[in-house]
Formats: C-alpha cells, structure tokens, sequence
C-alpha cells in the first residue's frame, strides 16, 4: 500500500466516523415567544455542550410558534398565551409552562428612588386608563403617605408590538379593575385609552428612562438592567410585596395548578401573601402523538434539562424556575398525555 | 449590395490563409460554396455571406427585444401580484368593513374592530410637514452647490449629502430616539410658550412636552428625505445652458433673478419628479418613524402629541397577529399601495399640465 493509499483510507475512516457521530446527535426545532428567547438560547448552548443535541429555539412571536406547531413544522412551539380545551383537542396537542418571569411597573420620577413608590392594581389601572393623570392623586398619595409624590403629569408608556407582557399585564388589570374590562379588555395588544407605545421592552424601557414623570410597564430583567425606578405591588392577600425572585415564585407555588387542565392558568393576582401580583409564564406545546418520536423524546429531555441543572442559568437572566411541586404534576403530564 | 460585396472582396484575398480558412467556417454551410467560386467570383460568395450575417443580427435582435420587454414585465408582474397578494390577504377586513375600515380611527384587537384612519392621518402628515421642511432646505442646498460655493467645495459637500442617503433607517431611528428627543423634549416647553399662544395655528402646538410625535417623525423625516430631492435638484440645475444663464446675467440679473427666471423654470418637471422621489421614500419610511412617532392611534390636532403610520404599525404589530388582526394589517398594507399610487398619479398629473402650459 502506498501512502497516498494509506492516507485516502485514513481520509474515509474519519469521515465514516464522523457521519456515525453527526447521526447520534438529534437537531430539534422550537419556535413562538420572545419572552422565554434569551434562557431558551442559553438552556440549547448548555444542553448541546452536555449531550451533543442541538436546540434551535426562534423566537418569531407567539402568534407564529402556535402557527408552526398546528402545522407540525417545529418539534414544539411557546405562547405566551395558553391554548383552550378546543384548539388542544383538535389539533392533538398538549401544553405546560416551563419558566416564569414577572412583570413590572416601571416609572421615572427624579425625586424617587427604585422601589419606594407602591400601587395597587385598581389605581395602576386608573393610570393606564387615564383617569389618574397627576402624580400628586390622592389615590396615589393613599398608598404612599411617606412619600413626597410630585405634582405633575403622568406619561403612561406601553407596548407598540403585540406582546405577552401586554397580554399578562392587561389580563391582571381585567381581573382588578371591572371598568378596565369593560372598556379595554385583555390581549397580547389591546386598544390603549391614553399614552405613547415603545416597540418591545427595550423601547418601553428607552421611553421611560428618557421622559420625566412616565410609567410603563416591563419585563423584570429588563428594569433590573435598565436601572429603572419599579414599583412594588399591593397584592391580592393586601400585602406590599417587592418583585424578586421570591414574590415570582411564590405566585406560582400558590397558584392553582392543581385545578387547571392543561395548565390553563394564568398566574396574575395570585392569591398567596406574597406573590407577586403580575407574574408570568409561558407554555411549551407539543404534539402528543408525535411523527417523530426521537425529536420528541430530545424535546422532553431538554425540558427536564431546563427544569433542573437549567434554573441557575435562568437564574442569572432573571427568570424564576418553576417551583418543585410544579415540575412534578408537569412530569405527571407528560407520562399521562403524551406518547414517549 | 454591390459596393459592400467589393470591398469585402478585396479585402478578403489579403487574409491569412489561416484565418481564411475559420472565417469561411463561421459562415456554416458556405465553406464549400465559397471554395468553388473563390476564384472566379469572390463577389457572390461574400455578398451571401454579409445576408446571412444581417439575418442572424436581425434574429439576435428579436431575441434581445424579447429579453428586454421580459425585464420590464417583471416588474410590472411583481407590482401586480404585491397589490392583489395585499388585497387578497386583507380582504376580511377590506371588503367585510367596507368603508368603516377607512373612516374609523378605533383600533381594537381586543374585539376586531379596525379602523385605517389614524395611521393613514399620521402617514399623510408626517410625509407633508417633512416636504414642507424639506423641500426649500434641499433647494438652498442644490442652489448652493451649482452657483454660490467655489468649485473645490463642490464635490465633498455633495458627497456629504448622499452620506445622508446612504444611512439605513434604523440609525436614523436610534439616533432620533437617543438624541433627537430629549433634544424636542427641551424645546417643546418653549414651542408651547411662544407658538403655541397665536390662535388657531397655537393649537398645532398643546400638549405634554415629552419629545415623541408628529413634530418629530417630520423632522427626522425630513432630514431623511433631504439627500434624496437636493441631489436630484443639483443634478438638473447642472444641466441647465450656460449660455442661458450668462445670457441673463448679461442683462444685468441678480443671482436670484436668474435661479427664480432661467433655472427653475428649465428644470420644472425635473425638480418636481425629484419632490415626489423624496415624498414616496417618506409615505413608506418605517424603523425611523417607528421610533419617534409615540406608536398610539391619536387623531389630534397638535403636532406634539404621539400618533402612528401605516408602515409602523405594520412593523409593530404583525409578528403577533392572528387572524382578522392579521388581515387588518395587510389590509393598511394595500391602503399604502394605494397612497402611493395616488401620490404618484398627482405627481404626473402635475408634471403632464405643466408641459402642456409650456407647450402653449
């Protein structure tokens, strides 16, 4: 044999090798809500440094993770929304929600600091409806007698973009305030009473930390990066609460997961003493008789990646893992609805 | 025939054998023919040569003119199909609201009622208070260029200007965000002071100084809009005669006599085309707007309040639209078809009348 031989036999063992290695590994697809995007890719780049499965997560919006995943294009899709008793059945799917994360209230008023001003959901709806319209509102001064609150005009700043920030913040001002029901309702966009919109939440974030006397409403990671002034809450138990990990998880510990088919559950205005009033998850769905069941058993075994060595990197982008008792009725879930 | 075939001949005896041999063989089917009479009429042969030469020129002629209609159909087939693909994609709301989807300003995803009327009010008067700004600003700029600055300065300036051009709108947007606001935020106050006290045109200016709004998108707009109608303004004032102008000043004009008499009427419809072009690329400007614009359906009467635009609410909203959201959406989509070709039919219109008033 000569070494040119040699060498071309050598060339077609490594490739022969490495096609045997490249089959091992399982590419799976998910596709929908921006929210879950940030732990989403860094769950996928740890679970492939682990197990050599890929994860490829885009975020296209909910709206377009549902799409896909009716149409069996994707392996599973997130909403920000969950889907009814109907559209599950018809479709044949299954959903459980897989990280939380809550929503806040954000202001800038110079005078004070992060954390200081308190509402309740009644006169934040009050706000966004405006009818509240100075700072200086009794109704506002009720909850912060300490404070010296400003005498000036309220900018209220919310989402441009059809999002499920919106969809969780307007559903927990339907359930505190009836005439917000009545006149706005609830959806991922809804028809705004009063003030200007920012695409996404850094464009709610770059209004509110730019106009004097605003407040908005975002993503907790978001006000904690942006070094934005957020409010803390009178929940539904007539607690002051603080968002942070805690409250969030407290929400979704006391809310009533054990009662909700499918998950169908949204966790705002929980009932626990120290929840977090405005907290939020999002559902991952899936097919339960899956086309292909191995893309199916990598999906699962990311989600229980996600749910376990996964929480410190959701952790770190300030989202809250799933509480203990939740992780297992979602495994229950699984081993009862869906074929593995 | 007779003149061409003769001096083909006798420049054909000259050749190298050689290329004799490849020059007869290109012309297929001839080489025998023009062997036999080489010798006694070289005339003939070339002469049948040259018509079959003519004949496949007119043939590659055929088949370039065919290439070429096949170019601009194209384009006509894709304006075609972007139109009705948008009217068939919006046709839920478009033709189950009928006019109530122009007329209404209510936009609510919440119960599915769409109304176009906001975002057509805010694309519409944004667009004109950016040609309003726009338009005598790229004039001076264009007048400047060909007949006040010294040469040297000539070609960095202009160069400068399309930089301008060249600037993708989501820097235009960043930068009216992070820069352009604040900025408006600190004059607004002042507006309000001083403006906004003469009646009936005050009322352009009320409302919280917060830096987002009509004022705004208009203004970042037009410095958008601006490299695009001054280069087209500079370009067609260099075209104007030389001897027209130097004609006129001879007669003893000002500068301004002979811009305002000589060159502006030379470039008319020019710099009117030049005008639209600015207008079209401002009707559909989206990220730049987006940021500035305050994203909320107002109707309102002062330009310093937020409002929205077709495009960006487009922009906003579709990544989540479902259904009858979604088909609204398209729907603003074909109404900006439809904007744009109205402009555009203005805009001939214009140029058609003023033709026929030279013409006269």
């Amino acid at each position: 044999m000569t070494s040119n031989n040699k060498l071309r036999l050598l060339a077609f063992a490594t490739t022969l090798a490495l096609g045997i290695g490249a089959a091992h590994a399982t590419d799976i697809t998910g596709a929908g809500s921006s929210f879950v995007y940030p732990v989403m890719s860094k769950w996928s780049a740890a679970y492939a440094e682990k197990t050599g499965n890929r994860v490829n997560y885009q975020s296209i919006g909910s709206g377009g993770g549902i799409a896909q995943i009716k149409a069996g294009t994707v392996d599973f899709g997130a909403s920000d929304m969950p889907l009814d008793e109907a559209t599950l059945a018809k479709f044949g799917l299954g959903q459980f929600p897989d990280v939380i994360g809550g929503i806040v209230p954000a202001y800038n008023i110079a005078a004070i600091a992060p954390g200081k001003l308190v509402l309740d959901g009644p006169v934040l709806a009050k706000i966004f409806l405006g009818q509240i319209t100075n700072w200086s509102d009794p109704a506002i001064a009720a909850l912060n007698p300490d404070i010296a609150l400003p005498g000036a005009k309220i900018t209220v700043v919310h989402r441009s973009d059809s999002s499920g920030t919106t969809f969780n913040f307007s559903n927990y001002l339907s359930k505190v305030s009836p005439d917000w029901k009545s006149k706005v309702g609830e959806g991922t966009a809804v028809n705004w009473p009063t003030g200007i919109g920012g695409k996404g939440n850094e464009g709610v974030s770059a209004y509110v930390r730019q106009i004097p006397n605003s407040i908005g409403y975002v993503e907790y990671a978001y006000a904690v990066q942006n070094k934005l002034g957020y409010a803390r809450m009178k929940n539904a138990a007539g607690k002051v609460v603080s968002p942070d990990t805690a409250s969030f998880q407290a929400a979704a510990a006391t809310a009533d997961w054990s009662h909700a088919k499918n998950f169908n559950l949204l966790m705002t205005d929980a009932p626990g003493a120290d929840a977090w009033p405005i907290t939020a998850t999002s559902w991952m769905i899936m097919v339960k008789q899956p086309k292909n069941a191995a893309n199916s058993k990598v999906a699962f075994d990311f989600f229980r990646y996600a749910y376990g060595d996964g929480k410190s990197a959701a952790t770190a982008l300030d989202y809250v893992p799933l509480p203990a008792g939740l992780v297992n009725q979602i495994e229950g879930y699984w081993k009862a609805e869906f074929k593995q | 025939m007779r003149v061409r075939g003769f001096r083909y001949a006798s420049l054909r005896p000259n050749l190298h054998p050689a290329l004799r041999a490849t020059f007869s063989r290109r012309e297929k089917g001839k080489v025998t023919l023009s062997r036999k009479v080489m010798s006694s009429n070289v005339a003939i042969t070339v002469i049948s040569n040259a018509e079959r030469r003519s004949r496949s020129d007119a043939h590659h002629d055929a088949w370039f003119r065919r290439l070429l209609k096949a170019c601009a159909l194209l384009v006509l087939a894709a304006l075609l199909g972007a139109a009705l693909s948008t009217l068939w994609g919006g046709r839920e709301v478009l033709f189950g609201q009928g006019l109530h989807f122009l007329t209404s300003a209510e936009w609510n995803p919440v119960t599915d009622t769409y109304g176009a009327w906001a975002p057509i009010f805010g694309t519409l008067v944004t667009s004109a208070i950016a040609l309003i700004l726009a338009v005598p600003l790229s004039f001076g700029i264009a007048l400047f260029l060909t007949e006040i600055a010294p040469t040297w300065l000539r070609g960095p300036f202009a160069t400068a200007i399309e930089l301008l051009a060249s600037i993708p709108s989501i820097i235009y947007g960043m930068w009216g965000l992070f820069v352009f606001v604040p900025f408006m935020a600190r004059i607004e106050p002042g507006l309000s002071a001083t403006l906004g006290r003469i009646p009936l045109l005050g009322r352009l200016f009320e409302g919280p100084p917060i830096g987002l709004g009509l004022l705004t998108a208009s203004i970042v707009l037009a410095v958008m809009i601006l490299p695009f109608i001054s280069s087209v303004m500079r370009a067609v004032f260099q075209t104007v005669p030389n001897r027209l102008k130097e004609s006129s000043y001879a007669l003893g004009s000002t500068t301004w006599e002979v811009v305002w008499d000589i060159v502006l009427p030379y470039t008319r419809s020019a710099v009117i085309g030049g005008i639209f072009l600015g207008l079209g690329r401002a009707l559909g400007e989206t990220m730049a707007v987006t940021f500035v614009l305050g994203n909320a359906y107002n109707i309102t009467s002062s330009l310093l309040m937020p409002g929205t635009s077709i495009s960006s609410s487009i922009a906003n909203e579709f990544n989540e639209a479902v259904g009858t959201h979604r088909s609204a959406l398209i729907a603003l989509g074909f109404l900006l078809f439809v904007v744009t070709f109205v402009v555009l039919l203005i805009s001939r219109l214009m140029l058609r009348r003023l033709a026929r008033r030279e013409g006269a």
